[in-house]
């Protein structure tokens, strides 16, 4: 099998292409205002990379947010064109579920080899803080944060083992339960959420690529490919218009 | 069956558009509309618009591929608006054809909105005489043009210095309690109404200059609106309708045709939404004919927005060689008249 996955629900463009055993060939790059530049670009050099056509792509995997619109929608109108052109399967994950996932493998990476897992994972990670190594979730409930934007967040809660308990929604960052750590950039973004930010600040297309291989390897039936906008369009009916005698 | 055969994508406003297109021949153009979850809004509201390119893309594109009996694999190329146009709307076609691209392996070409408006005239009337001057009237864009060459050179010689004509349809529309989009109901009540009651003012109309300006327009048909109220009359919807209309259509066709006259320019193709309206299609034929001029208006479906448009140009393109654009340009909301194709 060949799985492409990749994720725009953040500033973050994340490419990965996965073979059922491994990540083969990644591209990521945090670029907020150019996710419909880049994300092409990035899918035809991952698929270059390892030598592969898209004609031997055999399922797809999409980042389904909650992400501001604009962005988001670029990944997953890509993602449905793809799978409805090739004809694959198209499964969609929670962005936030993908950074949870990759806080819970350096959590455990973490109570491993505390310090040289810190500095890999702050290496590896573009927009990491360099003076803040992450900890790890400490085996507690974490939260995982994003920028929603008119300073908000899109947040969900995880237990110890990474499985969503509350979410995805969107709030004022005042409003997140307190005392826990947080993923996610918006930690950085708001350092008032949580004296432990953890890594990472972004979700990675490796990862998204991981959690749907694991779906298919159990059997289980792909997600809907539907974007979590979380909130209505912004749009008021009008009033009458407007006098102009005066 | 001759020429290339090229699938083009438009999402610079609201209308999801796909068209087919071989050479100068339409084979399939469908449309996926948002204007009425628009129409309480009294205007488009961009992220509404955004929110259903992404649910019909796809759906669409089947719809047109099985319109025009073909599949996907026979198409040689791939065009889509780049702009100028809503910059949510135009990233969800612009990432859309990127992928049909990549899915394909074919060609894709970012295309320029107004001088695809210009080219799905070659759909109907064949191929476009160079030079020529094009009108384009819509709710985004009034702009009068020279076009050399609609493949590759497109110049500007005027444009509305505030409100689009199509917008200024809209506008009225509301003052008359009449429901959005405002073009085809100020079209239709027109029709009883007498369009030399009321002098409504032409602006910038002796002015020399092929520039617009319907803002005072909007503003005098306002005043006359509230002045009837205000002395407790009724409003003669129809005639206010018709007066405002030909006023517009007016003042649109008499700088198109003294633009071709000045450049000694015979054809003027006319298109965009408000190209549909029976006004400015009547009186554009009556003073073309006066003037010795040749009018190419595309039948109204082919003047609103639609994917066949942008087809039609991708395929001039394709016939003349021109280079593609890869897979990194941008959708530009801005994207300057004279860009013909997003490189």
């Amino acid at each position: 099998m060949l799985l492409l996955a990749f994720d725009t629900a953040t500033p973050s463009v994340t490419v990965a292409l996965h073979d059922g055993d491994a990540v083969v060939a990644e591209e990521s790059a945090v670029d907020g205002r150019r996710h419909g530049e880049i994300l092409a670009v990035f899918i035809d050099k991952v698929l270059r990379s390892a030598g592969a056509g898209r004609e031997d792509l055999t399922a797809i995997a999409v980042g389904t947010g909650p992400g501001p619109y604009t962005g988001l929608r670029a990944g997953l109108v890509t993602a449905r064109v793809l799978a409805s052109a090739l004809a694959i399967r198209i499964d969609g994950v929670c962005s936030l579920d993908v950074i949870a996932a990759a806080a819970c493998a350096e959590a455990a990476r973490t109570e491993a080899a505390p310090t040289e897992a810190a500095r890999t994972e702050a290496a590896r990670t573009e927009a990491a803080p360099t003076e803040a190594p992450p900890t790890g979730h400490g085996g507690t409930d974490f939260l995982v944060a994003t920028d929603a934007r008119r300073r908000e967040v899109y947040w969900a809660r995880y237990c110890a083992a990474g499985q969503r308990t509350d979410g995805p929604q969107v709030s004022r960052p005042a409003d997140l339960p307190r005392g826990l750590p947080v993923a996610g950039h918006a930690a950085l973004m708001y350092p008032e959420l949580s004296d432990r930010p953890l890594n990472p600040a972004f979700p990675a297309a490796a990862q998204l690529a991981a959690i749907s291989a694991a779906r298919l390897s159990r059997g289980e039936p792909a997600h809907p490919a539907v974007p979590l906008y979380l909130r209505r369009p912004d749009a008021r009916e009008p009033g009458k218009p407007k006098r102009v005698t005066p | 069956m001759t020429g290339p055969l090229v699938l083009g994508i438009e999402t610079s406003c609201d209308e999801t558009g796909v068209g087919l297109v071989r050479g100068h021949e339409l084979l399939a153009d469908a449309v996926a509309s948002s204007v009425e979850e628009h129409a309480r809004f009294g205007g488009v509201v961009p992220e509404v618009a955004s929110r259903a390119h992404l649910e019909a893309m796809v759906p669409t594109v089947g719809r047109a591929l099985d319109a025009a009996g073909v599949r996907l694999a026979d198409v040689d190329a791939i065009a889509v608006t780049a702009g100028p146009g809503l910059a949510g709307a135009l990233l969800v076609g612009v990432s859309a054809a990127k992928a049909y691209a990549i899915a394909t392996g074919k060609p894709l070409y970012g295309v320029n909105h107004l001088a695809a408006h210009v080219a799905v005239d070659q759909l109907e009337h064949g191929a476009l005489p160079a030079p020529a001057v094009a009108l384009l009237v819509s709710g985004g864009h009034s702009s009068l043009l020279l076009v050399p060459d609609v493949a590759a050179e497109v110049v500007p010689l005027g444009a509305t210095i505030d409100d689009a004509a199509g917008e200024a349809f809209d506008k009225v529309a509301r003052v008359l309690g009449l429901p959005f989009p405002g073009g085809p109901h100020i079209d239709r009540a027109a029709a009883a109404g007498d369009r030399d009651l009321i002098a409504f003012p032409r602006g910038k109309y002796r002015d020399g200059s092929y520039d617009f300006s319907f803002s005072g327009l909007k503003t005098a048909v306002a005043r006359f609106v509230e002045a009837r109220e205000a002395a407790g009359e009724p409003v003669p919807v129809a005639d206010v309708a018709a007066c405002f209309q030909e006023a517009v259509a007016d003042v649109l066709t008499r700088k198109a045709v003294a633009a071709c006259r000045a450049h000694g320019i015979e054809h003027l193709v006319i298109g965009g939404g408000v190209a549909a309206n029976s006004r400015l299609r009547a009186l554009a034929q009556e003073r073309c004919a006066a003037a010795g001029l040749q009018l190419r208006v595309p039948r109204p479906g082919l003047c609103t927005d639609n994917g066949a448009m942008v087809a039609a140009l991708g395929a001039e393109l394709v016939a003349r060689g021109a280079v593609a654009s890869g897979l990194d340009f941008a959708a530009d909301s801005s994207l300057p008249v004279t860009t013909v194709t997003a490189a």
